[in-house]
């Protein structure tokens, strides 16, 4: 097994990825179809919740993914400005709008959700306010990539908004938690997911999480891959102009 | 077809809104990568030719 | 570095007028509140914390990009970048500037807007030390955004963007200890979670914002 590092090359990752990519997506694709068909017709109603327990299996690896999202570009971010390798770089710029588009599908299945489960759309409950805030983020940074013209600056400017961000948006999870403790005085709207769920439901949740988790990969490699293709357009014709 | 209940309505729209989310997603991707690809190939071509 | 900061704070009492500005914005801010929600009294009484710390963050938003946007425009950055200055120190002094022309009067004048909205007299004093704590973190957090966005034409919407999501902690915190003054409630969480934010912020953020400048002046 070749050093990590070896990937940062752009040549070496297009070319792995031209290999790997197939096999991700096929994965991804039946580990879906599998844990979403699984759960939507071959589980029991839950007796408090009714058939909307079934929302769980895209509302829970959404949430996830929608934090680890973050959390690669977080990491993603640290080593371009540490070690300078473009794709790193890239990488983060690909996955923030699939985290963003995570993000968005837990906040809507969960106002779904919620709407006949606690009888409201929305409540500034602290787990939906910090999905609300990640939203915003993912916005501005995705805002901050489009902005600016030179990649190199781009990657540096965006990769220090997220680590700031980070700071930040944990900042605000504990922020928003003692915020509405102080509005409803121990009452809490959130179920806790790990504690009603028996195994039945747990299983194909499950499959759906790791469906989730190759989705990802596969469009962060996907999207990475085309960033390649556009950073290197952008300097043959660069080169064609100069010549 | 299993039987939801009341709450079919929820359900179903919860399921179509993150799969349409989803797909739009995926395609987006798939297209811009193919874009890029075709644009590159265009260049490269005129640089070798 | 004094002179720097006097050259700042002449600035931004003269050119173009931010200084009275932000104060006018608050104010504007203010007197719409009533029209918008109505002018129930009592109901005006309850939301006017949170809304005079809204007015407060809008109104510092609005002078941000002036903090660096014009010395990036005639280069004086440039200059600052190569003198014995450190940027941590400039950006810092940048803050500072911003703070005393627009978060310092704002607070001084909250409570005069407070008699508008009918704050309740205890409130008055808690809604200032809320004030006076977390606008520096305002400035500085605002300094680190506009120093992301300062190499960017019309940057203005995009700084928006970046900067409100950082300004969660802060407001939440702010209005918090600004709303549990008024109605008489222990203030001692939200003041010390406030002046942590805000010292954590003044400690980290310049390295962060001079980073940023670094970056932008390559």
């Amino acid at each position: 097994m070749a050093s990590i590092w070896e990937y940062a090359n752009p040549v070496k990752f297009s070319r792995t990825v031209q290999v790997v990519l197939p096999w991700v997506s096929v994965g991804a694709a039946v580990a879906l179809a599998v844990g979403l068909i699984w759960g939507f017709f071959f589980t029991p109603d839950d007796y408090r919740q009714g058939s909307t327990v079934k929302i769980i299996y895209l509302h829970v690896p959404a949430a996830l993914m929608a934090i680890n999202a973050w959390f690669m570009m977080l990491v993603t971010s640290l080593i371009w400005l540490i070690r300078r390798h473009h794709v790193s770089a890239l990488a983060a710029k690909a996955a923030a709008p699939i985290g963003a588009v995570m993000t968005l599908i837990a906040l809507i299945t969960g106002a779904i959700w919620g709407q006949p489960m606690w009888g409201t759309w929305w409540e500034w409950d602290p787990r939906l306010t910090v999905f609300l805030i990640l939203f915003l983020f993912y916005l501005g940074y995705i805002a901050l990539w489009e902005a600016i013209d030179n990649p190199d600056t781009a990657a540096d400017l965006t990769s220090v908004l997220c680590l700031v961000g980070s700071v930040f948006a944990v900042l605000s999870r504990y922020a928003v938690n003692f915020w509405n403790q102080g509005l409803h005085q121990g009452a809490s709207l959130s179920l806790d997911k790990e504690e009603n769920v028996a195994d039945v439901f747990y299983f194909p949740l499950l499959v759906c999480i790791a469906g989730f988790v190759l989705l990802f990969v596969a469009l962060v490699l996907l999207r990475t891959r085309t960033e390649i293709r556009r950073r290197r357009l952008k300097a043959l014709i660069a080169r064609e102009r100069m010549a | 077809m299993p039987e939801l209940g009341k709450y079919a309505d929820t359900v179903l729209s919860a399921y179509g809104v993150s799969l349409l989310l989803l797909v739009v997603l995926v395609l987006a991707s798939m297209r811009a990568s193919r874009k890029a690809l075709k644009e590159l190939e265009k260049v490269e071509s005129r640089k070798n030719g | 570095m004094i002179a720097l900061l006097r050259r700042d704070f002449r600035l931004a009492m003269r050119a173009g007028g931010g200084f009275g500005l932000g104060l006018a914005f608050f104010l504007i801010v203010v007197v719409l509140v009533p029209f918008g929600v109505g002018h129930d009294t009592a109901l005006l009484a309850k939301i006017a914390p949170g809304i005079l710390w809204l007015g407060a963050l809008l109104s510092c938003l609005l002078s941000l990009d002036r903090i660096l946007a014009l010395d990036w425009e005639d280069g004086s950055l440039d200059l600052l970048a190569v003198s014995p200055i450190p940027m941590e120190a400039v950006v810092t002094i940048k803050a500072l500037a911003h703070w005393a022309t627009t978060g310092l009067p704002l607070t001084l004048v909250a409570p005069v807007f407070g008699v508008l909205l009918g704050l309740p007299e205890a409130g008055f004093y808690w809604l200032v030390i809320s004030l006076l704590l977390g606008t520096p973190a305002l400035s500085v957090i605002g300094t680190f955004g506009a120093a992301l966005t300062v190499g960017i034409k019309r940057g203005g919407l995009l700084l928006s963007l970046l900067v409100l999501p950082l300004y969660v902690p802060t407001m939440i915190f702010g209005a918090e200890l600004a709303r549990r003054g008024a109605e008489g409630l222990a203030t001692t969480t939200p003041l010390l979670m406030l002046a942590g934010i805000t010292l954590g912020t003044i400690a980290l953020l310049p390295f962060a914002s001079a980073m940023v400048v670094r970056i932008n002046l390559r």
